[in-house]
Protein backbone atom coordinates (compact mmCIF):
# COMPACT_ATOMS: atom_id res chain seq x y z
CA UNK A 1 0.00 0.00 0.00
CA UNK A 2 2.95 2.27 0.77
CA UNK A 3 4.19 2.09 -2.80
CA UNK A 4 0.73 2.70 -4.20
CA UNK A 5 0.28 5.74 -1.93
CA UNK A 6 3.56 7.17 -3.16
CA UNK A 7 2.54 6.67 -6.78
CA UNK A 8 -0.86 8.21 -6.13
CA UNK A 9 0.89 11.21 -4.50
CA UNK A 10 2.78 12.09 -7.68
CA UNK A 11 1.24 15.41 -8.69
CA UNK A 12 0.45 14.43 -12.28
CA UNK A 13 -1.35 11.29 -11.11
CA UNK A 14 -3.07 13.03 -8.18
CA UNK A 15 -4.71 15.44 -10.61
CA UNK A 16 -5.55 12.77 -13.18
CA UNK A 17 -8.86 11.08 -12.45
CA UNK A 18 -8.34 8.21 -14.92
CA UNK A 19 -4.80 7.42 -13.76
CA UNK A 20 -5.88 7.36 -10.11
CA UNK A 21 -8.64 4.88 -10.94
CA UNK A 22 -6.22 2.77 -12.98
CA UNK A 23 -3.49 2.56 -10.31
CA UNK A 24 -5.86 1.93 -7.43
CA UNK A 25 -7.59 -0.82 -9.40
CA UNK A 26 -4.26 -2.40 -10.34
CA UNK A 27 -3.29 -2.51 -6.65
CA UNK A 28 -6.69 -3.91 -5.70
CA UNK A 29 -6.45 -6.55 -8.44
CA UNK A 30 -3.04 -7.66 -7.19
CA UNK A 31 -4.37 -7.96 -3.63
CA UNK A 32 -7.28 -10.07 -4.81
CA UNK A 33 -5.13 -12.33 -6.98
CA UNK A 34 -2.31 -12.88 -4.56
CA UNK A 35 -3.07 -12.03 -0.94
CA UNK A 36 -5.95 -14.37 -0.34
CA UNK A 37 -4.02 -17.53 -1.00
CA UNK A 38 -1.22 -19.16 0.92
CA UNK A 39 1.98 -17.67 -0.66
CA UNK A 40 3.45 -21.13 -1.28
CA UNK A 41 0.30 -22.37 -2.99
CA UNK A 42 0.10 -19.16 -4.99
CA UNK A 43 3.72 -19.52 -6.17
CA UNK A 44 3.25 -23.18 -7.08
CA UNK A 45 0.04 -22.32 -8.88
CA UNK A 46 1.70 -19.51 -10.84
CA UNK A 47 4.60 -21.73 -11.89
CA UNK A 48 3.14 -25.24 -12.16
CA UNK A 49 0.31 -24.43 -14.55
CA UNK A 50 2.35 -22.76 -17.30
CA UNK A 51 5.18 -25.26 -17.01
CA UNK A 52 2.73 -28.17 -17.20
CA UNK A 53 0.97 -26.58 -20.15
CA UNK A 54 4.20 -26.25 -22.12
CA UNK A 55 5.39 -29.71 -21.02
CA UNK A 56 2.29 -31.26 -22.60
CA UNK A 57 3.51 -29.93 -25.95
CA UNK A 58 7.11 -30.94 -25.23
CA UNK A 59 6.08 -34.53 -24.51
CA UNK A 60 3.77 -34.63 -27.56
CA UNK A 61 6.61 -33.34 -29.72
CA UNK A 62 9.22 -35.65 -28.18
CA UNK A 63 7.09 -38.79 -28.54
CA UNK A 64 6.75 -38.24 -32.27
CA UNK A 65 10.15 -36.79 -33.17
CA UNK A 66 12.23 -38.87 -30.77
CA UNK A 67 13.13 -35.75 -28.76
CA UNK A 68 14.47 -33.72 -31.70
CA UNK A 69 14.30 -30.53 -29.65
CA UNK A 70 17.17 -28.96 -31.59
CA UNK A 71 14.89 -28.56 -34.65
CA UNK A 72 13.84 -24.93 -35.30
CA UNK A 73 10.13 -25.81 -35.20
CA UNK A 74 10.49 -26.91 -31.56
CA UNK A 75 11.73 -23.50 -30.41
CA UNK A 76 8.88 -21.86 -32.35
CA UNK A 77 6.25 -24.13 -30.78
CA UNK A 78 7.76 -23.72 -27.30
CA UNK A 79 8.01 -19.93 -27.45
CA UNK A 80 4.57 -19.60 -29.05
CA UNK A 81 3.03 -21.52 -26.19
CA UNK A 82 5.05 -19.63 -23.56
CA UNK A 83 4.09 -16.20 -24.94
CA UNK A 84 0.48 -17.28 -25.32
CA UNK A 85 0.17 -17.45 -21.52
CA UNK A 86 0.05 -13.66 -21.61
CA UNK A 87 -2.77 -13.71 -24.18
CA UNK A 88 -4.98 -15.91 -22.02
CA UNK A 89 -4.27 -13.91 -18.87
CA UNK A 90 -4.97 -10.49 -20.39
CA UNK A 91 -8.05 -11.50 -22.38
CA UNK A 92 -9.71 -13.14 -19.39
CA UNK A 93 -8.49 -10.60 -16.81
CA UNK A 94 -11.16 -7.94 -17.28
CA UNK A 95 -13.97 -10.50 -17.63
CA UNK A 96 -13.02 -12.01 -14.30
CA UNK A 97 -12.91 -8.58 -12.68
CA UNK A 98 -16.49 -7.95 -13.84
CA UNK A 99 -17.61 -11.36 -12.58
CA UNK A 100 -15.83 -10.94 -9.23
CA UNK A 101 -17.28 -7.48 -8.57
CA UNK A 102 -20.77 -8.40 -9.69
CA UNK A 103 -21.28 -11.97 -8.50
CA UNK A 104 -18.69 -12.72 -5.87
CA UNK A 105 -18.04 -9.53 -3.90
CA UNK A 106 -21.34 -7.93 -4.95
CA UNK A 107 -19.78 -4.46 -5.05
CA UNK A 108 -20.69 -3.42 -8.58
CA UNK A 109 -23.43 -1.05 -7.45
CA UNK A 110 -21.01 0.78 -5.16
CA UNK A 111 -18.30 0.86 -7.82
CA UNK A 112 -20.64 2.58 -10.24
CA UNK A 113 -21.73 5.21 -7.73
CA UNK A 114 -18.29 6.42 -6.64
CA UNK A 115 -16.39 9.14 -8.52
CA UNK A 116 -13.93 7.18 -10.66
CA UNK A 117 -13.35 6.22 -14.29
CA UNK A 118 -14.86 2.74 -14.46
CA UNK A 119 -13.25 2.07 -17.86
CA UNK A 120 -9.79 2.73 -16.40
CA UNK A 121 -10.73 0.82 -13.26
CA UNK A 122 -11.42 -2.30 -15.33
CA UNK A 123 -8.19 -1.80 -17.27
CA UNK A 124 -6.36 -1.57 -13.95
CA UNK A 125 -7.95 -4.73 -12.64
CA UNK A 126 -6.52 -6.54 -15.66
CA UNK A 127 -2.99 -5.42 -14.74
CA UNK A 128 -2.67 -7.91 -11.88
CA UNK A 129 -3.18 -10.79 -14.25
CA UNK A 130 -0.77 -9.17 -16.70
CA UNK A 131 1.90 -9.19 -13.95
CA UNK A 132 1.21 -12.84 -13.05
CA UNK A 133 1.19 -13.73 -16.75
CA UNK A 134 4.52 -11.96 -17.34
CA UNK A 135 6.13 -13.84 -14.45
CA UNK A 136 4.79 -17.11 -15.85
CA UNK A 137 6.11 -16.31 -19.34
CA UNK A 138 9.58 -15.49 -18.00
CA UNK A 139 9.68 -18.67 -15.90
CA UNK A 140 8.50 -20.79 -18.83
CA UNK A 141 11.07 -19.32 -21.23
CA UNK A 142 13.83 -19.68 -18.60
CA UNK A 143 12.77 -23.31 -18.07
CA UNK A 144 13.01 -23.92 -21.82
CA UNK A 145 16.47 -22.35 -22.08
CA UNK A 146 17.68 -24.40 -19.14
CA UNK A 147 16.22 -27.81 -19.92
CA UNK A 148 15.52 -27.81 -23.66
CA UNK A 149 18.27 -25.53 -24.91
CA UNK A 150 15.88 -23.06 -26.53
CA UNK A 151 18.38 -21.04 -28.61
CA UNK A 152 17.94 -17.61 -27.02
CA UNK A 153 21.18 -15.67 -26.70
CA UNK A 154 20.90 -12.36 -24.85
CA UNK A 155 23.35 -10.66 -27.22
CA UNK A 156 21.35 -11.73 -30.26
CA UNK A 157 17.90 -10.83 -28.95
CA UNK A 158 16.51 -7.81 -30.79
CA UNK A 159 15.49 -5.97 -27.60
CA UNK A 160 13.96 -2.85 -29.21
CA UNK A 161 11.85 -5.03 -31.50
CA UNK A 162 10.82 -7.25 -28.57
CA UNK A 163 9.85 -4.31 -26.35
CA UNK A 164 7.96 -2.38 -29.05
CA UNK A 165 6.11 -5.45 -30.32
CA UNK A 166 5.24 -6.63 -26.81
CA UNK A 167 4.04 -3.16 -25.84
CA UNK A 168 1.80 -3.00 -28.89
CA UNK A 169 0.71 -6.60 -28.38
CA UNK A 170 -0.31 -5.87 -24.80
CA UNK A 171 -2.28 -2.80 -25.88
CA UNK A 172 -4.11 -4.84 -28.53
CA UNK A 173 -4.79 -7.56 -25.98
CA UNK A 174 -5.99 -4.99 -23.45
CA UNK A 175 -8.47 -3.77 -26.08
CA UNK A 176 -9.64 -7.34 -26.67
CA UNK A 177 -9.83 -7.93 -22.91
CA UNK A 178 -11.97 -4.81 -22.45
CA UNK A 179 -14.31 -5.96 -25.22
CA UNK A 180 -14.64 -9.34 -23.48
CA UNK A 181 -15.18 -7.64 -20.12
CA UNK A 182 -17.82 -5.33 -21.60
CA UNK A 183 -19.55 -8.31 -23.16
CA UNK A 184 -19.51 -10.00 -19.76
CA UNK A 185 -21.38 -7.03 -18.27
CA UNK A 186 -24.31 -7.79 -20.59
CA UNK A 187 -24.42 -11.54 -20.03
CA UNK A 188 -26.46 -13.34 -17.43
CA UNK A 189 -25.18 -16.80 -18.35
CA UNK A 190 -21.89 -18.33 -19.49
CA UNK A 191 -20.10 -15.12 -18.52
CA UNK A 192 -17.41 -17.10 -16.72
CA UNK A 193 -16.47 -19.05 -19.82
CA UNK A 194 -16.58 -16.37 -22.51
CA UNK A 195 -13.05 -15.00 -21.94
CA UNK A 196 -11.51 -18.44 -21.70
CA UNK A 197 -13.46 -19.63 -24.72
CA UNK A 198 -12.15 -16.76 -26.85
CA UNK A 199 -8.61 -17.31 -25.55
CA UNK A 200 -8.97 -21.00 -26.46
CA UNK A 201 -10.21 -20.15 -29.93
CA UNK A 202 -7.35 -17.74 -30.54
CA UNK A 203 -4.92 -20.51 -29.53
CA UNK A 204 -6.10 -22.42 -32.57
CA UNK A 205 -6.19 -19.62 -35.12
CA UNK A 206 -3.07 -17.58 -34.28
CA UNK A 207 -0.37 -20.11 -35.08
CA UNK A 208 0.80 -20.15 -31.47
CA UNK A 209 1.79 -23.81 -31.51
CA UNK A 210 1.74 -24.80 -35.17
CA UNK A 211 2.14 -22.99 -38.51
CA UNK A 212 -1.14 -21.59 -39.82
CA UNK A 213 -0.41 -23.41 -43.09
CA UNK A 214 -1.42 -26.66 -41.35
CA UNK A 215 -4.99 -25.37 -41.01
CA UNK A 216 -7.43 -26.02 -43.86
CA UNK A 217 -7.19 -23.12 -46.32
CA UNK A 218 -10.83 -22.05 -45.73
CA UNK A 219 -10.21 -21.11 -42.09
CA UNK A 220 -6.58 -20.02 -42.35
CA UNK A 221 -7.61 -16.43 -43.12
CA UNK A 222 -9.09 -16.06 -39.60
CA UNK A 223 -5.56 -15.98 -38.19
CA UNK A 224 -4.59 -13.03 -40.39
CA UNK A 225 -7.38 -10.95 -38.81
CA UNK A 226 -6.10 -11.43 -35.24
CA UNK A 227 -3.34 -9.19 -33.79
CA UNK A 228 -2.00 -12.06 -31.65
CA UNK A 229 -0.79 -13.82 -34.81
CA UNK A 230 1.47 -10.88 -35.64
CA UNK A 231 2.67 -10.31 -32.08
CA UNK A 232 3.64 -13.96 -31.59
CA UNK A 233 5.50 -13.98 -34.90
CA UNK A 234 7.50 -10.81 -34.31
CA UNK A 235 8.21 -11.62 -30.64
CA UNK A 236 9.57 -15.02 -31.66
CA UNK A 237 11.72 -13.41 -34.34
CA UNK A 238 13.05 -10.89 -31.80
CA UNK A 239 13.87 -13.59 -29.24
CA UNK A 240 15.47 -16.10 -31.59
CA UNK A 241 17.57 -13.59 -33.51
CA UNK A 242 17.93 -12.85 -37.21
CA UNK A 243 19.20 -16.29 -38.30
CA UNK A 244 16.31 -18.31 -36.83
CA UNK A 245 14.17 -20.30 -39.22
CA UNK A 246 10.53 -19.66 -38.39
CA UNK A 247 7.11 -20.71 -39.53
CA UNK A 248 6.48 -19.92 -43.21
CA UNK A 249 3.11 -18.25 -42.45
CA UNK A 250 4.26 -14.61 -42.21
CA UNK A 251 7.70 -15.07 -43.79
CA UNK A 252 6.88 -12.58 -46.57
CA UNK A 253 6.39 -9.73 -44.04
CA UNK A 254 9.36 -7.76 -42.72
CA UNK A 255 9.59 -6.94 -39.00
CA UNK A 256 8.67 -3.33 -39.66
CA UNK A 257 5.60 -4.30 -41.67
CA UNK A 258 4.40 -6.54 -38.85
CA UNK A 259 4.97 -3.73 -36.32
CA UNK A 260 2.83 -1.39 -38.43
CA UNK A 261 0.06 -3.97 -38.71
CA UNK A 262 0.22 -4.63 -34.96
CA UNK A 263 0.16 -0.89 -34.21
CA UNK A 264 -2.91 -0.49 -36.42
CA UNK A 265 -4.68 -3.31 -34.61
CA UNK A 266 -3.81 -1.81 -31.22
CA UNK A 267 -5.25 1.62 -32.05
CA UNK A 268 -8.40 0.19 -33.62
CA UNK A 269 -9.03 -2.25 -30.77
CA UNK A 270 -8.46 0.32 -28.02
CA UNK A 271 -10.80 2.85 -29.63
CA UNK A 272 -13.35 0.14 -30.39
CA UNK A 273 -13.13 -1.21 -26.83
CA UNK A 274 -13.93 2.24 -25.39
CA UNK A 275 -17.07 2.68 -27.48
CA UNK A 276 -18.09 -0.94 -26.97
CA UNK A 277 -17.64 -0.50 -23.22
CA UNK A 278 -19.90 2.58 -23.20
CA UNK A 279 -22.57 0.81 -25.21
CA UNK A 280 -22.34 -2.32 -23.03
CA UNK A 281 -22.57 -0.30 -19.83
CA UNK A 282 -25.66 1.49 -21.09
CA UNK A 283 -27.26 -1.82 -22.18
CA UNK A 284 -26.40 -3.51 -18.88
CA UNK A 285 -27.95 -0.63 -16.93
CA UNK A 286 -31.02 -0.59 -19.12
CA UNK A 287 -31.57 -4.34 -18.72
CA UNK A 288 -30.86 -4.26 -14.99
CA UNK A 289 -27.81 -6.49 -15.36
CA UNK A 290 -25.28 -4.16 -13.80
CA UNK A 291 -25.58 -5.58 -10.27
CA UNK A 292 -27.03 -8.93 -11.23
CA UNK A 293 -26.40 -11.80 -8.83
CA UNK A 294 -27.32 -14.75 -10.98
CA UNK A 295 -25.54 -17.46 -8.92
CA UNK A 296 -25.24 -19.16 -12.31
CA UNK B 1 -60.40 -26.05 5.73
CA UNK B 2 -58.92 -28.64 3.37
CA UNK B 3 -56.68 -31.22 4.96
CA UNK B 4 -53.08 -31.50 3.82
CA UNK B 5 -52.03 -34.80 2.20
CA UNK B 6 -50.27 -37.01 4.66
CA UNK B 7 -46.54 -37.21 3.99
CA UNK B 8 -44.90 -40.53 4.61
CA UNK B 9 -41.52 -40.17 6.17
CA UNK B 10 -38.72 -41.75 4.14
CA UNK B 11 -36.15 -43.79 6.00
CA UNK B 12 -33.19 -46.02 5.27
CA UNK B 13 -32.52 -46.82 1.65
CA UNK B 14 -35.59 -44.91 0.44
CA UNK B 15 -34.34 -41.75 2.12
CA UNK B 16 -30.89 -42.30 0.65
CA UNK B 17 -32.30 -42.81 -2.85
CA UNK B 18 -34.64 -39.82 -2.63
CA UNK B 19 -31.77 -37.61 -1.47
CA UNK B 20 -29.60 -38.82 -4.37
CA UNK B 21 -32.35 -38.01 -6.84
CA UNK B 22 -33.12 -34.66 -5.23
CA UNK B 23 -29.50 -33.54 -5.61
CA UNK B 24 -29.09 -35.00 -9.11
CA UNK B 25 -32.38 -33.48 -10.32
CA UNK B 26 -31.31 -29.81 -10.67
CA UNK B 27 -28.18 -30.85 -12.54
CA UNK B 28 -29.93 -33.16 -14.99
CA UNK B 29 -33.15 -31.26 -15.51
CA UNK B 30 -31.50 -27.84 -15.19
CA UNK B 31 -29.29 -28.59 -18.17
CA UNK B 32 -32.34 -29.12 -20.37
CA UNK B 33 -33.94 -25.83 -19.33
CA UNK B 34 -31.13 -23.66 -20.65
CA UNK B 35 -29.51 -25.40 -23.59
CA UNK B 36 -27.18 -22.57 -24.61
CA UNK B 37 -24.51 -24.21 -22.43
CA UNK B 38 -24.15 -26.81 -25.18
CA UNK B 39 -22.38 -24.28 -27.39
CA UNK B 40 -20.04 -23.01 -24.67
CA UNK B 41 -19.34 -26.43 -23.20
CA UNK B 42 -18.91 -28.43 -26.39
CA UNK B 43 -18.02 -26.42 -29.47
CA UNK B 44 -15.57 -24.09 -27.75
CA UNK B 45 -13.59 -26.82 -25.90
CA UNK B 46 -13.39 -28.60 -29.23
CA UNK B 47 -11.25 -25.72 -30.48
CA UNK B 48 -8.67 -26.49 -27.77
CA UNK B 49 -8.69 -30.16 -28.78
CA UNK B 50 -8.28 -29.10 -32.42
CA UNK B 51 -5.17 -27.11 -31.45
CA UNK B 52 -3.46 -30.26 -30.18
CA UNK B 53 -4.62 -32.23 -33.25
CA UNK B 54 -2.96 -29.68 -35.53
CA UNK B 55 0.27 -29.88 -33.52
CA UNK B 56 0.37 -33.61 -34.25
CA UNK B 57 -0.44 -32.91 -37.90
CA UNK B 58 2.35 -30.32 -38.08
CA UNK B 59 4.92 -32.87 -36.89
CA UNK B 60 3.49 -35.70 -39.02
CA UNK B 61 2.35 -37.94 -36.17
CA UNK B 62 0.71 -41.32 -36.97
CA UNK B 63 -3.11 -41.05 -37.31
CA UNK B 64 -3.76 -42.89 -34.01
CA UNK B 65 -2.26 -39.96 -32.09
CA UNK B 66 -5.01 -37.72 -33.42
CA UNK B 67 -7.45 -40.25 -31.97
CA UNK B 68 -5.55 -40.12 -28.66
CA UNK B 69 -6.10 -36.35 -28.54
CA UNK B 70 -9.81 -36.60 -29.37
CA UNK B 71 -10.43 -39.27 -26.72
CA UNK B 72 -8.29 -37.39 -24.18
CA UNK B 73 -10.06 -34.13 -25.01
CA UNK B 74 -13.44 -35.79 -24.45
CA UNK B 75 -12.31 -37.14 -21.09
CA UNK B 76 -11.26 -33.66 -19.91
CA UNK B 77 -15.00 -33.00 -19.56
CA UNK B 78 -15.15 -35.50 -16.69
CA UNK B 79 -12.01 -34.23 -15.02
CA UNK B 80 -13.18 -30.61 -15.16
CA UNK B 81 -16.56 -31.68 -13.86
CA UNK B 82 -14.98 -33.51 -10.94
CA UNK B 83 -12.78 -30.51 -10.10
CA UNK B 84 -15.30 -27.70 -10.46
CA UNK B 85 -18.64 -29.37 -9.82
CA UNK B 86 -17.66 -32.03 -7.29
CA UNK B 87 -14.50 -31.11 -5.42
CA UNK B 88 -15.30 -27.40 -5.21
CA UNK B 89 -19.05 -27.85 -4.89
CA UNK B 90 -19.38 -28.04 -1.11
CA UNK B 91 -17.32 -24.86 -0.89
CA UNK B 92 -19.66 -23.13 -3.41
CA UNK B 93 -22.60 -24.51 -1.44
CA UNK B 94 -21.20 -23.08 1.78
CA UNK B 95 -20.74 -19.73 0.05
CA UNK B 96 -24.31 -19.79 -1.28
CA UNK B 97 -25.77 -20.91 2.05
CA UNK B 98 -26.84 -24.39 0.91
CA UNK B 99 -24.39 -26.39 3.00
CA UNK B 100 -26.18 -25.62 6.25
CA UNK B 101 -29.44 -26.77 4.66
CA UNK B 102 -27.84 -30.06 3.61
CA UNK B 103 -26.58 -30.64 7.13
CA UNK B 104 -29.84 -29.87 8.92
CA UNK B 105 -31.83 -31.99 6.46
CA UNK B 106 -32.34 -35.69 7.32
CA UNK B 107 -30.75 -36.77 3.99
CA UNK B 108 -27.30 -38.39 4.36
CA UNK B 109 -24.39 -36.28 3.08
CA UNK B 110 -23.04 -39.27 1.15
CA UNK B 111 -26.32 -39.37 -0.77
CA UNK B 112 -25.99 -35.67 -1.54
CA UNK B 113 -22.48 -36.23 -2.88
CA UNK B 114 -23.66 -39.23 -4.89
CA UNK B 115 -26.49 -37.17 -6.34
CA UNK B 116 -24.00 -34.50 -7.31
CA UNK B 117 -21.89 -37.17 -9.01
CA UNK B 118 -24.76 -38.63 -11.00
CA UNK B 119 -25.95 -35.21 -12.11
CA UNK B 120 -22.40 -34.18 -13.00
CA UNK B 121 -21.77 -37.41 -14.85
CA UNK B 122 -24.79 -36.86 -17.08
CA UNK B 123 -23.83 -33.24 -17.74
CA UNK B 124 -20.16 -34.03 -18.46
CA UNK B 125 -21.17 -37.12 -20.44
CA UNK B 126 -23.08 -35.00 -22.94
CA UNK B 127 -20.09 -32.71 -23.37
CA UNK B 128 -17.72 -35.67 -23.78
CA UNK B 129 -19.94 -37.40 -26.35
CA UNK B 130 -20.27 -34.25 -28.45
CA UNK B 131 -16.50 -33.64 -28.41
CA UNK B 132 -15.88 -37.29 -29.24
CA UNK B 133 -18.37 -37.42 -32.11
CA UNK B 134 -17.51 -34.04 -33.64
CA UNK B 135 -13.77 -34.52 -33.14
CA UNK B 136 -13.87 -37.99 -34.69
CA UNK B 137 -15.88 -36.80 -37.69
CA UNK B 138 -13.82 -33.64 -38.25
CA UNK B 139 -10.45 -35.35 -38.03
CA UNK B 140 -11.39 -38.73 -39.47
CA UNK B 141 -10.49 -40.82 -36.42
CA UNK B 142 -10.82 -44.56 -36.99
CA UNK B 143 -11.56 -46.74 -33.95
CA UNK B 144 -11.14 -50.46 -33.42
CA UNK B 145 -14.42 -51.93 -32.21
CA UNK B 146 -13.15 -55.31 -31.02
CA UNK B 147 -13.96 -55.34 -27.29
CA UNK B 148 -17.00 -53.17 -26.77
CA UNK B 149 -18.03 -54.87 -23.51
CA UNK B 150 -14.54 -54.45 -22.08
CA UNK B 151 -14.57 -50.82 -23.17
CA UNK B 152 -17.87 -50.17 -21.38
CA UNK B 153 -16.52 -51.93 -18.29
CA UNK B 154 -13.33 -49.83 -18.28
CA UNK B 155 -15.35 -46.64 -18.71
CA UNK B 156 -17.78 -47.56 -15.92
CA UNK B 157 -15.05 -48.49 -13.44
CA UNK B 158 -13.08 -45.34 -14.32
CA UNK B 159 -16.11 -43.14 -13.72
CA UNK B 160 -16.95 -44.76 -10.38
CA UNK B 161 -13.36 -44.32 -9.18
CA UNK B 162 -13.14 -40.79 -10.58
CA UNK B 163 -16.36 -39.55 -9.03
CA UNK B 164 -15.45 -41.34 -5.78
CA UNK B 165 -12.31 -39.25 -5.85
CA UNK B 166 -14.44 -36.16 -6.46
CA UNK B 167 -16.58 -37.04 -3.42
CA UNK B 168 -13.46 -37.34 -1.30
CA UNK B 169 -11.99 -34.12 -2.67
CA UNK B 170 -15.21 -32.27 -1.80
CA UNK B 171 -14.29 -32.55 1.90
CA UNK B 172 -10.65 -31.64 1.28
CA UNK B 173 -11.55 -28.58 -0.78
CA UNK B 174 -14.16 -27.50 1.76
CA UNK B 175 -11.44 -27.54 4.40
CA UNK B 176 -9.16 -25.55 2.07
CA UNK B 177 -11.73 -22.71 2.01
CA UNK B 178 -10.97 -19.89 -0.38
CA UNK B 179 -7.91 -21.71 -1.68
CA UNK B 180 -10.24 -24.30 -3.25
CA UNK B 181 -10.32 -22.07 -6.30
CA UNK B 182 -6.53 -22.14 -6.66
CA UNK B 183 -6.46 -25.88 -5.97
CA UNK B 184 -8.91 -26.55 -8.78
CA UNK B 185 -6.86 -24.39 -11.13
CA UNK B 186 -3.69 -26.12 -10.01
CA UNK B 187 -5.11 -29.55 -10.80
CA UNK B 188 -5.88 -28.81 -14.45
CA UNK B 189 -2.83 -28.67 -16.77
CA UNK B 190 -0.48 -30.54 -14.38
CA UNK B 191 -2.96 -33.44 -14.31
CA UNK B 192 -3.45 -33.30 -18.10
CA UNK B 193 0.31 -33.70 -18.31
CA UNK B 194 0.83 -36.39 -15.67
CA UNK B 195 -2.18 -38.46 -16.73
CA UNK B 196 -1.36 -38.33 -20.45
CA UNK B 197 -4.56 -36.75 -21.70
CA UNK B 198 -2.99 -35.95 -25.08
CA UNK B 199 -0.33 -38.66 -25.43
CA UNK B 200 0.24 -42.20 -24.13
CA UNK B 201 1.05 -41.95 -20.42
CA UNK B 202 3.88 -44.43 -20.95
CA UNK B 203 5.84 -41.54 -22.49
CA UNK B 204 6.09 -39.97 -19.04
CA UNK B 205 8.24 -42.84 -17.81
CA UNK B 206 7.41 -45.68 -15.42
CA UNK B 207 7.55 -43.81 -12.11
CA UNK B 208 5.61 -40.74 -13.18
CA UNK B 209 2.95 -42.95 -14.81
CA UNK B 210 2.78 -45.10 -11.66
CA UNK B 211 2.34 -42.10 -9.36
CA UNK B 212 -0.17 -40.53 -11.77
CA UNK B 213 -2.19 -43.77 -11.64
CA UNK B 214 -3.74 -42.53 -8.40
CA UNK B 215 -5.85 -40.35 -10.72
CA UNK B 216 -8.35 -42.87 -12.13
CA UNK B 217 -8.36 -41.23 -15.55
CA UNK B 218 -4.69 -42.13 -16.07
CA UNK B 219 -5.29 -45.87 -16.20
CA UNK B 220 -8.83 -45.49 -17.55
CA UNK B 221 -7.64 -43.47 -20.54
CA UNK B 222 -4.72 -45.80 -21.12
CA UNK B 223 -6.98 -48.86 -21.11
CA UNK B 224 -9.56 -47.20 -23.37
CA UNK B 225 -6.85 -46.22 -25.86
CA UNK B 226 -5.49 -49.75 -25.88
CA UNK B 227 -8.97 -51.02 -26.72
CA UNK B 228 -9.82 -48.31 -29.25
CA UNK B 229 -6.49 -48.09 -31.12
CA UNK B 230 -4.73 -51.33 -31.85
CA UNK B 231 -2.11 -50.26 -34.39
CA UNK B 232 0.70 -50.18 -31.81
CA UNK B 233 0.09 -52.48 -28.82
CA UNK B 234 3.36 -51.36 -27.19
CA UNK B 235 1.92 -47.91 -26.37
CA UNK B 236 -0.06 -49.15 -23.35
CA UNK B 237 1.35 -48.62 -19.85
CA UNK B 238 -0.04 -51.79 -18.21
CA UNK B 239 -2.23 -54.56 -19.60
CA UNK B 240 -5.98 -53.83 -19.65
CA UNK B 241 -6.91 -56.49 -17.01
CA UNK B 242 -4.30 -55.10 -14.59
CA UNK B 243 -5.56 -51.58 -15.17
CA UNK B 244 -9.15 -52.68 -14.48
CA UNK B 245 -8.03 -54.39 -11.26
CA UNK B 246 -6.21 -51.24 -10.07
CA UNK B 247 -9.24 -49.12 -10.95
CA UNK B 248 -11.47 -51.39 -8.87
CA UNK B 249 -9.13 -50.92 -5.91
CA UNK B 250 -9.29 -47.15 -6.47
CA UNK B 251 -13.11 -47.31 -6.47
CA UNK B 252 -13.16 -48.88 -3.02
CA UNK B 253 -10.40 -46.60 -1.72
CA UNK B 254 -11.97 -43.33 -2.83
CA UNK B 255 -15.55 -44.09 -1.83
CA UNK B 256 -14.49 -45.34 1.60
CA UNK B 257 -12.17 -42.36 1.92
CA UNK B 258 -15.00 -39.99 0.99
CA UNK B 259 -17.21 -41.48 3.71
CA UNK B 260 -14.62 -41.14 6.46
CA UNK B 261 -13.35 -37.72 5.41
CA UNK B 262 -16.85 -36.32 5.19
CA UNK B 263 -17.66 -37.53 8.69
CA UNK B 264 -14.39 -36.19 10.05
CA UNK B 265 -14.83 -32.81 8.40
CA UNK B 266 -18.40 -32.52 9.62
CA UNK B 267 -17.30 -33.34 13.16
CA UNK B 268 -14.45 -30.78 13.10
CA UNK B 269 -16.67 -28.22 11.43
CA UNK B 270 -19.41 -28.62 14.04
CA UNK B 271 -16.94 -28.48 16.92
CA UNK B 272 -15.18 -25.35 15.65
CA UNK B 273 -18.32 -23.73 14.26
CA UNK B 274 -16.85 -23.35 10.78
CA UNK B 275 -19.31 -25.28 8.68
CA UNK B 276 -21.36 -22.24 7.83
CA UNK B 277 -18.66 -19.62 8.22
CA UNK B 278 -18.35 -17.88 4.87
CA UNK B 279 -15.34 -15.67 5.40
CA UNK B 280 -12.76 -18.37 4.78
Amino acid sequence: MLLVNRILDISFIRRNHAMRSFITAAWLGWQIESNWADPFLFAVYSIARPIASVMILVVMYSVITDSATEEPIFAYIYLGNALYILVGMIITGVSWAVIDDREHYRTNKQLHTIPMSHFMYLMGRGVARLIIGTISVLITIGFGMLFFKIPITFQLVDWPLLLVSTGLGILALAGLGMIMGSLTMMLARHFWSIGEAVAGALYLFTGAIFPLDVLPSWIRWVGYGIPVTYWLEVARRALLGPDAIGFPTLARFSNLEIIWILGGFSVVLLVLSYFFYRWSLHTAKEKGLIDLESSY
Amino acid sequence: MSSLPELKQARGFKLFWQTVWARAYPRIVGSTREVSWMFFETVLPLLGVAGYVFVYKAINAPPDYIGFVVVGGAMTAFWLNVLWSMASQLYWDKDAGNLELYIVSPGPMMAILLGMSIGGLVFAGVRAVVILVLGSLLFGVVYSTGSLILLVLVFAVTMIALYGMGMMFASVFLAAGREAWHLSNLFQEPIYLASGFYFPVKAMGFWVATIASIIPLTLGLDAMRQLLFTSDPTLGFLSVPIEIAVLLVLCVFFITGAYFMLNKLEEIGRREGRLTERRR
